[in-house]
């Protein structure tokens, strides 16, 4: 049986308490919500810590408030599965709705928690494997090596990515709520990642996701495409977020996120600039897919070969676009 | 657990599944792959299927948990176990009480699935033998027993 | 004739207890002072082993024992003829994954920590990871025995002058097939607990299909008399062959209980049943086959290769499974099969469900509908006018019994529409079709010998309980129930009247094991014999009692009664006292051995059967062409299993064939890292098996056909409902799309490549397009029976 490692636990019940165990522990110290990202990891080795801070018991991470005319806030806490149980985010952010269902399967989702998904590591076939396994590779440059394998002749991780929720946060236009031994601050989504695989976040390690703010997204459609192997259980290897608003006809903003294809959920600010100003035809659509296509690097370390991926993102950005525009393609298969 | 209360002094790093099979001797809840990649130890945590091998005993204190063990009323198998047992639903029998348990799940809170509602719920549960058909037939069977039951 | 248990739908007798949690599986036991073992890997796939030191891990507190390939030098396999395997490696790693020592420890974590203390030094060797590989670098040697460098096994074989056959024939056609290596992956993980006592007996617990086996291998590699060990296969958590050979933590668990005095345990991690495998092997095909303008085939030649891993297994009857069935669908008069079985620096090869066979089915099935196309035949009536007759022998001399294949195919033909689709379907949607056949049972054990393959012993209490022994092994597809229900419908009794004993070497007479689909037909054939020798005892004393002849009575819902006057009757118990009094304690053995083969060549070892399954399979998908996805939308298939003795059981296995059948066909694969050998997913995350969303719905067809052989006249189900299904879906991707993917799995990347080489003008062909040169044996001729001597020519 795979087992953890020893450790110490602390389940603070308030935020002050858990961000001064934070820092009596420092970077031994690690914070923990669902743990169904955490616990795999620890019993594969790839992270040790010493502490885990679990901030199931906070009560500030729990809540989903509404704001009158001013959207929603989520705690981090909150199970995916509530995410899904609530119909009144599903009618305001179909996006969202449809990432949190595509996570993972039924168990996982309500063990999981929003705050949990986009914070989770990146992934990368070399790095999510046992400490027998990259010990027989020789470890890879995320943990305990030097070299990465993905691309042995440079410097930095190329892990994946692999949130669903965090394309359709940017998408969405999300803001972060952080609390921090220094105090608080809000980011917005796209602020609070970043293009390298080990220091994916701009979170610092002791700084805790408080909360996701959802601005009022009247007047706008979302949808989240997603390709994986199987229809649950699987991780994405490409996601994609799109969300337009439309106003007499014509497309005034667009958000187009991909996620899986890098370290961090990119922006395909080309694409969103073919959409803008234009309505949703067929040649506008196709042109911002092409757009979402070219923009993106996949590389060889998840699940279907890279070039595949590329491929396909095309395929989804039409696909996405269509549903939006109220003119679905029919004939196409799998995308959750 | 399974109605009872169960005062426990074990290491923290043990997992809900380790304590279950290795303390509590119960072995009903099984494992296949220790990561929340099969299914296999699903229990329900008040109400929810919750993977045992990726939850701490301390984060489940004061909550109810059921496992397969608790699943009998009354020394009388729930009509999901006979339904399981009639229908061919269970071959090597593995990854049986995690599917009869995340079943539980679905059919308390949506009696009347369809056929896809419970290839959805079912989809972290892996079953290598049955290909899911008779499984389906189970949870089927099962949700019209309990829906009789109750009117 | 009218039963009253078989061909019902009942329970499994198992079935409700591994609902409530109450079966036992290996890993459930857990005894008093119980140790825990692990096992130290090799990290290369292929090197020496040039020091061990265990000392530092022998200090560790905790640690009870700690042993080495020195503590187990005797070799093992599951084949006399590949003794290949250490418990532990002493000289040499061969995979990723080899045993190289174990440790017994107060609890897991000791254990795993004691591992890391042990210092192996190892010289690396230059790996071999592929077919091309293994055959081309003559001087790494994986091993030092075989049939050439690297080779394990060569084979050739000629039934008839297959040359002459092409020369006569319209039309000749070669296709080269590949069909990717996958795994069992059973829920449960191999587990096994040992005890020794200070009796100096050895008790075993394991998860294993073949409990006998087992048996063998510990009493060789131990050096205790088998009489002194015991060996108990707990309920398995899932097969599919994969549990079906003696394996290295089974000997290492017994020999650290002996060390140590205590019980030990030892449960494999997911990623180490990845690494023990024994799957699916990786198989490059090559077929050539003549016809005639109306189909019909004048002569075969069938090449295959096999990537067997790094050891034996059971590879060589693998091998000559690849060649073996295809004379058993199809009347074909000249046949000649040459096989290379090859070692590479992999975890080893062996049986998975089909064994050897799913994958020439596949090239087989996928040819004959391109020969179809080509001669614009209908694919269906081509195979359909040349099915074999029964009874009659093969080409190369396989005795078929009973064959429903005819019916088969025209229950799935019509069920599914496929003369309206095939062809017809808009761009995108297809249908496909295919045909198998598999064995029921091996005609001969792995050890030759004379004695049965399958014994059962039955006693009779005086309360009219039942209790049936037996060496089989309850792997999941209900052997169990199947001897519960067979020994019920003899002696007139209910199953639940009935306690199973099964798969325990000191309680169980012998049976071999569950694999090759052996155990309905042989402990049935065994429990009917017993079972009816007791009915007679029963009888006699009945026939006494109530004045009435023998012949007149019958065994019905607890009664023996006068078939012309029922009320006229005794309850079972009270018969069973009567007998009991008149004959002394009622018990009485039964044994089975299949007919002799009447193939008296090198290799008839392997394909004859007591009898063949037939099975006719029509997927219908719907293909994506802008991702490449396929969506199976339905499945029809027909199984001829002789007789149902429980059509819930029957159709289990083929919902369960149907699924590992399209895993394969469409995303399951074992895939390593070129250079070091890394197996690249060794996680149920990153193996691909299906969830409940990609399974289709199934409509099955159960023909019978009571086969001679059978009891009841029944045959298997659990394997050959696997084979038709990847062909059929390659078929129907054909059909949808208009590409030939004719390498497993066909994945998206594969359709996407398939259609874009078709955009730029070419075939849209994606598959392997060489096989290696190799200097084949000359063949072993062998003469055909002599109903194949005067066989069709262009002109007849």
């Amino acid at each position: 049986m795979l087992r953890l490692p020893p450790f110490q636990y602390f389940a603070p019940r308030s935020l002050d308490e858990a961000l001064r165990i934070l820092s009596d522990h420092g970077p031994e110290a690690q914070i923990v919500a669902g743990g169904t990202d955490l616990y795999p990891k620890m019993k594969r080795r790839q992270i040790q810590p010493r502490a885990l801070v679990s901030v199931r018991r906070i009560p500030e991470l729990s809540h989903i408030a509404w704001m009158a005319h001013d959207g929603v806030t989520l705690g981090a806490g909150v199970t995916l599965a509530r995410v899904l149980a609530c119909e009144n985010l599903a009618i305001a952010y179909p996006a969202l709705a449809r990432a949190c269902a595509g996570i993972a399967h039924p168990p996982i989702r309500s063990m999981g928690t929003i705050g949990g998904n986009l914070c989770i590591d990146t992934r990368c076939t070399y790095y999510d494997q046992t400490f027998f396994w990259r010990e027989a590779l020789g470890f890879c440059l995320k943990k305990g090596g030097t070299v990465c394998p993905v691309a042995p002749g440079g410097t930095r991780c190329w892990a994946v990515s692999s949130s669903d929720g965090a394309p359709v946060m940017i998408a969405l236009g999300a803001q972060l709520r952080l609390i921090g031994p220094h105090g608080e601050r809000t980011i917005a989504a796209e602020e609070f990642y970043r293009d390298d695989g080990i220091q994916y976040l701009a979170k610092a390690p002791e700084e805790i996701l408080v909360e996701v703010r959802l601005p009022c997204r009247e007047g706008w459609r979302s949808t989240y495409w997603k390709l994986r192997r199987r229809g649950a259980i699987d991780f994405p290897v490409l996601g994609i977020a799109v969300a337009v608003c439309m106003e007499s006809g014509r497309c005034r903003e667009a958000r187009i996120v991909l996620g899986a294809v890098g370290s961090c959920p990119k922006r395909i600010r080309e694409a969103e600039g073919i959409l803008e100003g234009n309505p949703l035809e067929p040649d506008v659509i196709e042109a911002a897919a092409r757009a979402v296509s070219r923009a993106i690097r996949p590389l060889e370390n998840t699940d279907f070969l890279h070039l595949y991926r590329k491929k396909v993102a095309s395929v989804f950005a039409q696909r996405a676009l269509h549903e939006l525009a109220g003119t679905p393609l029919t004939g196409g298969l799998s995308g959750t | 657990m399974n109605g009872e209360q169960h005062p426990l002094a074990v290491p923290v790093y043990k997992t809900l599944l380790e304590v279950l099979r290795e303390d509590l001797h119960l072995t009903g809840t099984k494992h296949g792959c220790e990561l929340g990649e099969c299914g296999a130890c699903t229990v329900l945590v008040d109400g929810e299927p919750v993977l045992s091998c990726l939850a701490l005993p301390i984060e489940l204190e004061g909550r109810e948990i059921l496992t397969i063990e608790g699943l009998m009323e009354g020394g009388r198998p729930h009509p999901l176990q006979s339904a399981f047992a009639e229908m061919g639903a269970v071959q090597c029998g593995y990854c049986t009480p995690g599917i009869v348990l995340s079943a539980k799940a679905l059919l308390d809170r949506n009696p009347m699935p369809t056929r896809q509602e419970i290839a959805e719920a079912l989809s972290g549960n892996l079953c290598r033998c049955t290909g899911y058909i008779q499984i389906l037939d189970a949870v089927e069977r099962a949700g019209a027993r309990m829906r009789e039951r109750r009117s | 004739m009218a039963f009253e248990i078989i061909g019902k739908p009942l329970p499994k007798i198992d079935a409700l207890p591994k609902c409530t949690g109450e079966t036992r599986y290996a890993d459930d036991l857990q005894l008093p002072r119980m140790l825990y073992a692990k096992i130290l890997r090799s990290p290369h796939a292929h090197a020496r082993i040039r020091r061990i030191d265990v000392s530092r891990a022998r200090a560790l507190p905790g640690v009870y024992a700690v042993i080495t390939g020195r503590d187990l030098p005797t070799r093992f396999g599951i084949l006399p003829v590949s003794q290949d395997e250490e418990a532990l490696c002493a000289e040499k790693v061969r995979f990723v994954g080899d045993p190289v020592a174990a440790v017994a420890a107060t609890d897991e974590w000791i254990a795993e920590e004691a591992l890391r203390l042990i210092d192996v030094e190892y010289e690396l060797l230059p790996a071999l990871l592929t077919l091309e590989e293994a055959l081309r670098e003559s001087s790494v040697r994986i091993h030092d025995y075989g049939d050439g460098p690297n080779i394990h096994k060569m084979i050739s074989l000629e039934f008839g002058d297959v040359e002459e056959g092409f020369a006569q024939a319209d039309y000749v056609r070669e296709d080269i097939f590949f069909y990717a290596g996958s795994t069992h992956l059973p829920l449960e993980q191999h587990a096994a607990v040992a005890q020794y006592g200070p009796d100096g007996k050895l008790t075993l617990w394991s998860s294993t299909q073949t409990p006998h086996y087992v048996h063998r291998a510990l009493a060789k590699v131990l050096g205790l008399p088998p009489s002194h060990i015991r060996v108990i296969a707990t309920p398995v958590g899932g097969g599919f062959g994969g549990k079906s050979d003696p394996f290295s933590h089974e000997i290492v668990v017994a020999k650290l209980a002996m060390l140590t005095g205590r019980p030990v345990k030892i449960t494999l991690t997911r990623e180490e049943v990845f690494y023990v495998h024994r799957g699916r092997h990786p198989v490059l095909m090559w077929i050539k086959t003549g016809v005639r303008r109306d189909g019909t085939i004048m002569a075969m030649h069938v090449r295959s290769f096999l990537d067997g891993g790094a050891y034996g297994s059971y590879g060589v009857v693998t091998a000559y499974y690849t060649g073996a069935l295809q004379t058993v669908t199809y009347k074909i008069p000249r046949y000649k099969f040459e096989g290379v079985r090859v070692f590479t620096n992999k975890p080893p090869c062996g049986p998975k469900r089909g064994h050897g066979t799913p994958q020439p089915r596949f090239a087989l099935e996928v040819h004959l509908d391109k020969i179809a196309e080509d001669l614009e035949l209908d694919p269906i009536e081509m195979r359909r006018r040349q099915i074999v007759e029964a009874p009659s022998l093969t080409v190369n001399w396989l005795r078929i019994s009973s064959c429903g294949l005819r019916a088969c195919i025209d229950r799935v033909v019509e069920a599914s529409g496929f003369r309206e689709k095939f062809r017809r379907l808009p761009f995108g949607h297809g249908v496909g079709f295919a045909c198998s056949t598999y064995l029921s049972g091996a005609g001969l054990p792995i050890y030759w010998n004379d004695m049965p393959h399958s014994g059962v012993q039955i006693k009779i209490d005086r309360g009219g309980g039942v209790t049936v022994f037996c060496g089989s092994t309850d792997i999941g597809q209900g052997s169990d129930s199947i001897l519960a229900y067979i020994v019920a419908e003899v002696l007139g009794i209910l199953p639940e009247d009935i306690r199973v004993v099964t798969a325990d070497t000191d309680l169980t007479p012998v049976d071999l094991g569950s694999y090759s689909s052996r155990v309905t037909v042989m402990t049935g054939n065994a429990a009917v014999e017993a079972a009816e020798k007791l009915r007679r005892l029963l009888f006699r004393a009945a026939a006494e009692r109530l004045d009435v002849p023998e012949e007149q009575l019958m065994a019905r819902a607890r009664r023996i009664f006068d078939q012309a006057d029922p009320e006229r009757g005794l309850d079972f118990a009270e018969a069973a006292q009567l007998a009991e009094a008149r004959f002394g304690t009622l018990g009485a053995v039964g044994s089975y051995k299949p007919p002799k083969s009447p193939g008296r060549y090198k290799g008839a070892g392997v394909g004859p059967s007591p009898s063949y399954s037939y099975s006719a399979c029509v997927i219908q998908v719907r293909v994506d062409p802008e991702t490449g996805f396929v969506q199976v939308e339905k499945v029809w298939i027909a199984h001829d299993v002789g007789r149902v003795i429980n059509p819930r059981l029957v159709e289990g296995q083929i919902h369960g064939s149907v699924y590992m059948g399209l895993g394969e066909a469409l995303m399951e694969e074992q895939t390593f890292r070129s250079r070091l050998g890394l197996h690249k997913a060794p996680s149920m995350l990153d193996y691909k098996s299906p969830t409940p969303l990609e399974m289709p719905e199934v409509e099955c067809f159960l023909i019978e056909t009571d086969d001679p052989n059978g009891p009841f006249g029944a045959k298997e189900a659990g394997q050959g409902p696997l084979l038709p299904v990847p062909p059929a879906v390659a078929n129907a991707v054909y059909d949808a799309i208009g590409v030939r993917v004719d390498e497993l799995p066909i994945t998206p990347e594969k359709i996407l490549k398939g259609l874009e080489d078709k955009a730029r003008g070419g075939s849209g062909r994606v598959g392997p397009k060489s096989i290696p040169s190799l200097a084949w044996p000359e063949p072993i001729r062998v003469e055909p029976p002599p109903e194949w001597r005067d066989v069709p020519t262009r002109s007849s």
